[in-house]
């Protein structure tokens, strides 16, 4: 579900977007994307470990991926077809003959003092990703271009102890598979970036090669914002910001980021802006310096002797190709074209699961408005008041489809269809056996609902009387009454013409 | 005993010609090298056939012979020092053999064979300290998949013998722990980097035993040990388990004291195996059917292989002793029947250098896994660098040091160009040139080295003139062929002397062929003898 941006403090909020704003008069932002996918493979990259995120420290290891000596990689063939899964997603070309290296440095997490990744023949290179902006935002199409996705290792995690005296190594993430892509320095804003992030998500979600949670490091970006005074060619310097934890903080980041750029120029200290990583604080949200870049590290990079090459066959990618499911931007394409409005079709298309959902509702009752409106109203309240994703409500979309069929049939009333879902939802069951069960079927036969009439109006002489004088805002009345004693499966049509009839008879 | 220096081409051979050799009848089983035995004495024979025929047979228990070589083990090591660590539980595992045949159970190929390991292959129930202070009483918690392979094979693993630390070295100087010495001249070096388990089977002190080779570790001290060395085809063998020294080059090895023994080994070992990517899915023979017992043999057994002698390795810089070792080895090569021709390999010279630049960038980044962090040595420390470098400055000799600097060296932007990728550029021309060779010849004909062995000490503080030693074998890596070496001669060490072996190499996965050609060759070899004096004589009281 899309969340809207969360204003942490609506002073720095505004002030941020004032800032922003006026920056963008003068200096064009660019933004560059490096995301770090990790893959839900069964295990990891190159041994045969399972790995869940949360697990006890260092239970997920062997001698492999902790680095023991005599250990050796071998590579799992789903990272291969993942790789070429995204690859294909992202419209990229695929090498047919690729490899990996080894790309060389020391930290205590890195276990073989090198991390198995690929260098100079990435698995897919030079494609592109399709979005639609959100409403909110503007609006509009985009097409942002990508540089590489390369297969690598993730590297294990130091938990630092509360005084801050020692450190502990965790060595359950290392070895688990990572797509890493690389985007183009195409976007211009916070937003545009964010968007790209959150494109990026549904895509893996909806190939179902990651879960792309953000919050868990499933789905890591790493941000390269520079300006330049509009106009100009070169680029300026390139400032880098980890530690996003959601897309909501790297929009905001990204502003922040260009507005503390765009000042340093307008006062005269352009040549502060200097080649650094930074650190998104949340807390205080700004970027604070993590560590200068001295020069460019040398990772002496050279091919990985452990692992023959990755060569793909015609054949294997036509098979990944062809299986490849409906991706977000087809997607919403399609929903387009059934006439949905962008609101509904950026909502339906932005959980892959949703979309299910409604495509399943809408393949037993084919009634798209019903279906969507069902979905974006009471049940998605229900999922954010409950904390339940699609899957978790007992309401298989075969039965929300039983339900608006039956509304629709005049089987039962829309008010009592309102009241069932939420039982259904909760507690699951089908709407045919609750109608039964509740004897909820609508009262459409004239004579008992005259029946009903008659007894509401002999029990209620005195309003009868009134409303006979004029008052006939009570009709109201009556009607609630006649409903009540139906227990609400009176036809509300019916019920009012005979009402009406009733009422205004000269007795 | 030996008592003077024996040129081989005096020794040669009576083939027997009344036995008419025809490829398709010989036997197929070792079996019939039993019957060698009754034949010569003087002969190399598998001592793993002779130990699994006595004890199925009953003739003798798997626990007289492993005290059989425990006793010897136990007299020669303190002069030798071939080992870093030998099992406690020998006799125990020989005990559960016999009663496995006393029970009528299956024993598996290697029942009752002492076989040493070269202490950088890992066994989880022994240290495996690759000859590293860095990995001072490391101890892996599993097995090489050779290691399970042999043990598999009813194999009895008498221990962890040393070596050059990380097989970084020609001389086993290069260990941390001790100095191996010679069997045949308890002041010359054993060679390296698997001198230990080299001088282990020269000193019959198991029955067979595994090393590496990188650049020549198993062949070159199979030559100065006078033993079998058996360098593999790259990927016939799982490096699992091997802790490696340069991925791209390193192969696990066999010593025997015949070239039937060096091939059982190596028969139980090899073969694909899942956990490592880049051991071969090729299908293995049975190398022992190539192991065809005298009698068996036509006039000419030989008849038709073409050899070629590769030129370059017997000019200048090569001892002349040992080329006229080499010399007679080509005679009695074509006294069985081969057409013997030079060779020429342009591109010898070059594999060198390229070597070193390729072992030494592998094994930069290879070793950077030892860092104090997770295992090994740590100098504990405050500041994280500090502790890395404190780690590795102790836990390091100057030869692995110097490799790592040179690794990481050539493989640094701005260098890797005119280093590393001229190195892969190199090898490419190797691997061609040699192609081309083996196209035209069925085997190919070195000296293992350029030397007999040497006085230890001598060539410790010239790494240079250590590297140079290497010369032979390093191409056949670069190749990724597998080799035979094979004792054929001595050479003049004093008043002594000195084993001196050929390296025959084969095409890519065609070990059957150097099998069939050195048990050949071995078995002609008459009146030479590749037992060292120092055991010589309390060999034949057994
Ligand atoms: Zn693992």
């Amino acid at each position: 579900m899309k969340t809207k941006q969360q204003p942490h403090s609506n002073f720095t909020e505004t002030a941020r977007a004032k800032a922003v704003e006026k920056a963008l008069k003068d200096f064009e932002a660019i933004i560059g994307i490096e995301t770090h996918v990790q893959l839900a493979t069964m295990t990891k990259a190159f041994c045969s470990c399972a790995y869940s995120y949360g697990d006890q420290p260092n239970s997920c290891v062997c001698p492999v991926c902790m680095g023991l000596p005599g250990a050796l990689p071998v590579l799992n063939s789903k990272v291969i077809e993942y790789a070429v899964m995204l690859g294909l997603a992202l419209n990229c070309k695929l090498s047919m003959n690729s490899k990996f290296d080894r790309k060389q440095y020391f930290y205590p997490d890195l276990p073989k003092g090198y991390q198995i990744s690929q260098f100079d023949i990435p698995i897919a290179t030079n494609g592109f990703i399709d979005l639609d902006l959100p409403l909110e935002f503007g609006g509009g199409h985009r097409r942002f271009g990508i540089t590489r996705v390369h297969m690598e290792e993730d590297a294990g995690k130091l938990l630092h102890t509360g005084t801050g005296n020692y450190s502990q190594v965790d060595l359950n993430r290392a070895g688990v598979p990572l797509l890493e892509i690389v985007s183009e320095p195409d976007m211009r804003t916070g937003v545009e970036a964010a968007e790209y992030a959150a494109e990026l998500q549904r895509v893996v979600r909806y190939l179902g090669v990651s879960n792309g949670n953000m919050q868990e490091g499933s789905l890591r970006c790493d941000v390269n914002v520079s300006i330049r005074p509009i106009g100009q060619l070169e680029f300026g310097t390139k400032v880098e910001i980890k530690n996003l934890n959601a897309f909501s903080a790297m929009s905001r980041a990204i502003d922040f980021e260009i507005a503390r750029q765009a000042a340093l120029y307008n006062e005269g200290k352009a040549d502060e802006i200097v080649q650094e990583t930074r650190l998104w604080e949340e807390g205080s949200q700004k970027t604070v310096t993590m560590r200068k870049k001295e020069g460019l590290a040398d990772y002496r990079y050279f091919p990985e002797p452990d692992l023959p090459e990755v060569i793909l066959t015609e054949e294997y990618v036509n098979g990944i190709r062809d299986s490849l499911p409906e991706l977000p931007d087809m997607k919403r394409r399609r929903y387009e074209d059934m006439g949905l409005s962008m609101q509904d079709v950026l909502f339906l298309a932005n959980d892959v699961n949703i979309a299910d959902y409604f495509e399943a509702t809408i393949a037993t009752v084919p009634d798209i408005k019903l279906a969507t409106n069902w979905i974006m109203g009471d049940i998605a309240a229900y999922m954010k008041n409950e904390k339940l994703s699609i899957n978790e409500i007992k309401l298989s979309p075969q039965e929300l489809g039983e339900l608006i069929a039956s509304i629709k049939s005049g089987t039962i009333s829309g008010k009592i269809g309102k009241e069932i879902l939420f039982e259904l939802m909760e507690k699951g069951g089908t709407v045919k056996g609750l109608i039964k069960e509740k004897d909820l079927v609508q009262i459409v036969d004239p004579v008992e609902i005259e029946k009903i009439v008659d007894k509401v109006i002999t029990n209620n002489p005195k309003q009868l009387e009134q409303y006979r004088g004029g008052k006939t805002k009570l009709q109201g009345f009556f009607a609630g009454q006649v409903m009540k004693e139906s227990k609400g499966k009176a036809n509300p049509g019916i019920l009012n013409k005979i009402l009406l009839e009733k009422l205004n008879a000269k007795s | 005993m030996l008592s003077s220096v024996q040129n081989p081409r005096f020794l040669l051979i009576q083939c027997r010609r009344s036995k008419p050799f025809h490829h398709h009848q010989y036997p197929k089983s070792i079996h019939a090298i039993s019957q060698v035995q009754s034949v010569s004495t003087s002969l190399p024979t598998s001592e793993i056939q002779k130990i699994q025929k006595s004890i199925l047979s009953r003739e003798k228990t798997a626990r007289q012979f492993a005290e059989q070589f425990l006793n010897r083990l136990r007299l020669t090591e303190p002069y030798v020092k071939s080992f870093l660590h030998v099992s406690k539980t020998v006799l125990n595992e020989a005990d559960e053999i016999d009663r496995k045949i006393d029970r009528n159970e299956d024993v598996g190929p290697l029942a009752g064979v002492l076989v040493a390991v070269k202490d950088n292959i890992c066994t989880a129930d022994m240290p495996s300290t690759a000859g590293s202070k860095i990995l001072e009483n490391y101890r892996p918690p599993f097995d090489a998949t050779a290691v399970r392979k042999l043990k598999e094979g009813g194999a009895i693993i008498v221990g962890k013998t040393n070596l050059d630390e990380f097989g970084m070295g020609s001389t086993t100087e290069g260990s941390a722990y001790q100095v191996t010495a010679n069997p045949w001249n308890l002041e010359c070096v054993p060679g390296g980097s698997s001198g230990g388990s080299a001088a282990a089977v020269s000193a019959r002190q198991c029955v067979v035993s595994l090393g590496s080779d990188t650049g020549g570790s198993v062949r070159q001290p199979a030559s100065f040990c006078g033993v079998v060395g058996l360098k593999p085809t790259y990927g016939r063998v799982s490096r699992y388990g091997l802790v490696a020294y340069a991925s791209s080059l390193d192969v696990i090895g066999c010593f025997g004291s015949s070239v039937a023994d060096a091939g059982i080994l190596l028969q139980s070992i090899c073969g694909h195996d899942k956990l490592d990517a880049t051991s071969s899915k090729r299908e293995v023979n049975d190398f022992t059917s190539q192991f065809v017992a005298k009698d068996y043999f036509e006039s000419q057994p030989l008849k038709g292989l073409r050899v070629g002698v590769i030129s370059e390795t017997l000019g200048d810089g090569v001892d002349q002793e040992v080329v006229s070792s080499i010399r007679g080895a080509i005679s009695h090569l074509e006294e069985l029947g081969c057409t013997v021709t030079e060779v020429s390999l342009p591109s010898f010279s070059l594999g060198l250098p390229a070597y070193y630049v390729l072992a030494s960038s592998e094994s930069s980044s290879n070793l950077s896994r030892y860092d104090g962090i997770r295992y090994g040595n740590q100098i504990v420390s405050d500041e994280l660098s500090s502790l890395y470098g404190g780690s590795r400055a102790n836990g390091f000799g100057p030869e692995v040091k110097r490799r790592i600097l040179m690794g990481t060296y050539a493989l640094s932007a701005g260098y890797y160009d005119a280093y590393y990728k001229r190195a892969q550029q190199v090898r490419t021309v190797v691997q061609k040139s040699f192609k081309a060779a083996l196209d035209e010849h069925d085997i190919l004909i070195s000296p293992a080295a350029p030397s007999a062995a040497y006085k230890i000490g001598e060539k410790k503080n010239d790494p240079l003139a250590m590297y140079a030693g290497d010369i032979m074998t390093v191409n056949v890596n670069l190749a990724g062929l597998p080799a035979l070496v094979l004792p054929c001669g001595f050479v003049k060490n004093g008043t002594a002397s000195l084993p001196v072996g050929f390296q025959m190499i084969g095409a890519a996965f065609d070990e059957e062929k150097l099998l069939r050609v050195g048990h050949i060759f071995e078995q002609t070899l008459e009146g030479c003898s590749f037992i060292p004096p120092l055991i010589a004589d309390e060999l034949f009281k057994c």
